[in-house]
């Protein structure tokens, strides 16, 4: 469908403005004016509504269908979370007002909700203390890395390392990268799945900063060594950071703080249901033990003794200011609704679900796909297409085919410890039906990689585009639809 | 609440096929010893029940107040058509586009939003977003950090001091030499930045209109930079581009932005919209995803994620950032917003605010004892000095549901009885008539 630019029609306008009510009207003077008028859009409304709907068309959302892509928990987005998030109250709220005289007087109701939700989230994980602030998931752990940084900069320890698994999410070395560290992986055991605790004992040392975990790790393995983990690092006195991308799995089951982890992140668009937009914008909580509270970012939301709330932002040993406000409040404000609907059993009860339904489908594949590691798994797991790849089905011809019968593919080709994976995350609201559905097409395509391993090439069939070419994309870089092709 | 479909039936069968008697025996993974009780968490709620207690607590903000505050924030007026279409589902509960067939609308979206950007900041090429205007600053500064291989930075005290201080956060740990350089007259003081340039300088920071408003052509600062190989990078503010000299017109190399002006809601400060733009000769340092127009292997146009070799997924420790989930559904708000004002509606919007801030400045100006600083133009906000500190007149005015602007002693030493004016195009004749007689009733009483 051609771009919106090529569907103008000059003079053309989507929006009347108010008639101006002042005779003001200062000329702009020469000097700091623009040489021409910006080659915006000149379309209608309905032009331009017609426009995005036909786009929506074109892309698949968790509304459409099962999306089963492994680590992003994919789970539905309950529709009241909506409508609170377009509430006016909170809506229209302009961000500078507590920078007025009392002017936290004149938000006490997003402030409450701040706070109760930094009191749930902490009370979820067992940490001592949260902050909201952090954008995104890997906003948080860039945020708790330059916490672990304050933190050693504090005792004066002078440290150098920070040791990642090398089944971690990108963003783990990069966000270490950017606080400053170098990063070394630590390999997982192949048997286990599990970080190899033998390594880590050798390379962990004086010069260690901060050990990153995910547990559930990617594979979707509860690392049950995390105590040793933890004594590891606390004995160079160095922090364990948790990544809490995979907390959905073991919600009132586990809590990261008693196991003595120093600092956490909570994707808030993964484990708390609020929606993933496309591609944001989520929320990256990060929640700390007592003796890390005063590093966290500015401000801090405190509750007065006559129950009213405050910003504070007399933190002297605080890292300073991570987002310029007070994080992405409308996600927040949907994360702490999220919670309120579910309660305490509610909360369990995802968990229960998301771990009961990974696992059917994990027994459910296991004999047409190889399973690298075939033991109870979490919330997701991974699967390997290296039987189907000896025919020449890789993972994206099945990720691909799997588009044609209406589903969402896994996430493939991550974990990186694993050939040709296909990373399964089904989530807790997904019924038996869609389940099965799944299963049956997964085991027609792997009965078809047997038989008939040439249909594959020019799957999907049944989408607009099929299989854009990346390297042309990459080659002959166009980014930018240029104004004489409209 | 609870949205769970599996009945208890269907989990028995389901368990019977994992081989487990229990639920429980799903989580043996987890040893004894680290397995916590029951959470102490208020009761569940029906969807009714919260529905009410939210509207109580949201009941509890002052949202209604006249609104004379901006700093870089603004409350524009955003088109119906803007949340309808930034609420269907198919955008808003899909995730990045890691699978371009099924990805195709939000794909497609990105492209023409990196070109909305592009053709408002006159720019070669802008990414598909970063979290908020001061994170896109942060991200530049390492952005051109990494280019040159340089460790100074120069800031000039113009820029939005949020931004400053999310500058100064983000580079903590690493070894970065700044150098703040203040504003004469509210305006850049370019003698004293082109004297602080040496041959470790990276890049100057500029900001156009700066936090006090005034508008600016650095069009020198940024000829004197590049005779040293020095990097211009200039936040905006993406309404006044419709008018103002460009980013690209001047040469600049990196523009960041806040696009919340741009049919985002101000939320209490998020979600919003960081935007970046820059050269295709530094597009590979550039961070944040990107879309590519392509074919398919039909030779159909087609749009995928593209030099995704620079990111954290791929790159790893050696990424040019580490963002991942980025600000999406925000950037395709602000393209249905560009959509819809186009070409004629940004500038008439860009029009009034300028024609309305003219008018607020007249007649507070007019009032005994305030004064409008008028040293160099303005956009759409203004600094006023006040024979009374700001916030005293500030405290009187919001018990008549104004807020008259933002008191600049927050933000710079010194500057207790100024106070920061912001008008955009939602305020009227009459609202602004009751800010300069509320004032005035104030200072005159």
């Amino acid at each position: 469908m051609p771009v919106v630019f090529r569907k103008c029609v000059p003079g053309r306008r989507g929006v009347t403005l108010p008639a101006c009510d002042v005779s003001n009207d200062p000329a702009i003077p020469p000097e700091y004016r623009r040489g021409e008028d910006a080659e915006l859009c000149e379309l209608s409304e309905l032009d331009v509504v017609r426009h995005f709907t036909e786009l929506a068309r074109r892309n698949f959302g968790v509304d459409s269908g099962f999306y089963p892509l492994g680590s992003c928990t994919m789970k539905y987005n309950p529709k009241i979370l909506e409508e609170i998030a377009r509430m006016p109250g909170f809506v229209d709220l302009h961000p500078f007002l507590p920078q007025l005289r009392y002017g936290g007087m004149l938000t006490q109701g997003a402030l409450q909700v701040i706070y109760e939700l930094e009191r749930l989230l902490s009370e979820i994980t067992g940490m001592a203390e949260f902050t909201v602030h952090p954008l995104a998931g890997a906003h948080g752990e860039l945020t708790g890395m330059m916490i672990v940084a304050a933190y050693h900069r504090d005792r004066k320890n002078r440290k150098e390392d920070v040791l990642i698994p090398d089944e971690a999410h990108g963003t783990n070395p990069s966000s270490a990268t950017l606080a400053g560290y170098r990063t070394r992986p630590v390999r997982t055991n192949r048997e286990t799945g599990m970080l190899d605790t033998v390594e880590l004992e050798k390379m962990a040392g004086p010069q260690t900063a901060a050990i990153m975990l995910t547990n559930p790790n990617t594979l979707g393995i509860f690392n049950s060594a995390i105590e040793k983990v933890v004594e590891i690092a606390h004995r160079h006195d160095a922090l364990v950071y948790y990544d809490g991308a995979n907390l959905n799995a073991v919600l009132g089951k586990f809590r990261p703080g008693d196991a003595g982890i120093d600092i956490v992140h909570v994707n808030l668009h993964k484990t708390f249901a609020t929606p993933h937009g496309g591609g944001g914008p989520g929320a990256g909580p990060v929640g700390v033990q007592k003796r890390l509270a005063p590093f966290l970012p500015i401000s801090r939301v405190v509750k007065r003794a006559d129950n009213t709330y405050m910003l504070d932002y007399d933190c002297p040993k605080s890292i300073g200011y991570i987002s310029p406000f007070y994080g992405n409040f409308l996600i927040c404000l949907r994360a702490y609704a999220y919670i309120l609907l579910l309660g305490a059993k509610g909360l369990v009860e995802v968990s229960e679900n998301a771990v009961l339904n990974a696992n059917f489908l994990m027994h459910s594949l296991k004999e047409d796909y190889e399973l690298p590691y075939d033991r109870t798994c979490m919330h997701e797991f991974v699967l390997s297409a290296v039987r189907q790849a000896e025919r020449g089905v890789h993972a994206v011809d099945i990720a691909k085919a799997l588009i044609d019968e209406g589903l969402h593919p896994p996430t493939v080709y991550f974990p990186l410890i694993v050939k040709e994976a296909l990373m399964i995350e089904p989530t807790e609201a997904e019924s038996k039906e869609t389940l099965e559905a799944f299963v049956a097409a997964m085991k027609r395509i792997a009965a078809e990689a047997g038989e008939n391993p040439e249909s594959f090439q020019d799957r999907p069939r049944t989408t607009p585009v099929c299989r854009p070419d990346e390297t042309k994309a990459a080659r002959e870089l166009d980014v930018n639809a240029p104004v004489s092709r409209t | 609440m609870s949205y769970i479909s599996n009945t208890a039936a269907q989990r028995e069968a389901m368990l019977k096929v994992c081989g487990k008697d229990s639920i429980e025996a799903l989580f043996e993974g987890i040893p004894p010893s680290l397995r916590c009780g029951e959470l102490d968490l208020p009761h569940a709620r029906s969807e009714m029940e919260l529905r009410g207690f939210l509207r109580d607590i949201a009941a509890r903000n002052y949202s209604h107040l006249t609104n004379f505050m901006g700093g870089g924030f603004y409350d524009h007026f955003i088109p119906a058509a803007v949340d309808a279409i930034a609420s269907r589902s198919e955008f808003y509960t899909a995730y990045t586009p890691y699978q371009p067939e099924l990805s195709q609308g939000t794909l497609q979206a990105i492209y023409e939003y990196q070109t909305q950007i592009c053709r408002l900041t006159d720019m070669e090429v802008a990414n598909a977003s970063l979290y908020d205007g001061g994170s896109a600053l942060c991200e530049a500064c390492q952005m051109a950090l990494n280019a040159t291989g340089r460790t100074r930075i120069v800031m000039d005290s113009g820029i939005n001091p949020v931004y400053r201080t999310m500058v100064y956060t983000y580079t903590a740990n690493l070894s970065i030499d700044f150098k703040e350089v203040a504003v004469v007259h509210g305006q850049s003081d370019r003698q004293h930045i082109v004297d602080e340039l040496n041959g470790e300088t990276a890049a100057v920071i500029l900001q156009n209109p700066n936090f006090f408003g005034v508008i600016d052509d650095h069009s020198d600062i940024v000829s004197r930079c590049h005779e040293r190989g020095i990097l211009v990078i200039q936040s905006v503010y993406p309404v006044a581009m419709a008018v103002l000299k460009t980013p690209g017109e001047i040469g600049v190399d990196i523009v960041t932005g806040e696009g919340q002006s741009l049919g985002i809601p101000l939320a209490f400060g998020g979600p919003y919209l960081g935007f970046m733009a820059t050269t295709r000769k530094l597009v590979r340092k550039m961070p944040g995803r990107l879309v590519g127009r392509t074919v398919d292997r039909n030779g159909d146009e087609a749009f995928v994620l593209t030099l995704q070799a620079r990111e954290q997924h791929i790159r790893r420790e050696k990424a040019t950032s580490n963002i991942c989930t980025n600000e999406a559904l925000c950037a395709l708000r602000a393209h249905a917003y560009l959509s819809l004002l186009g070409k004629h509606g940004l500038k008439e919007v860009a029009r009034l605010c300028r024609a309305k801030a003219a008018y607020a400045a007249e007649r507070l100006d007019a009032i005994r004892g305030v004064e409008v600083m008028r040293s160099n133009p303005t956009f759409n906000e203004f600094t006023v000095r006040l024979p009374i500190p700001a916030g005293d007149l500030i405290g009187i005015l919001i018990e008549q549901d104004i807020a008259p602007g933002l008191p600049l002693g927050r933000f710079y030493k010194g500057m207790g009885d100024y106070l920061l004016v912001a008008v955009t195009e939602k305020r009227t004749k009459y609202e602004i008539g009751m800010l300069a007689e509320a004032v005035e009733a104030v200072l005159c009483r």
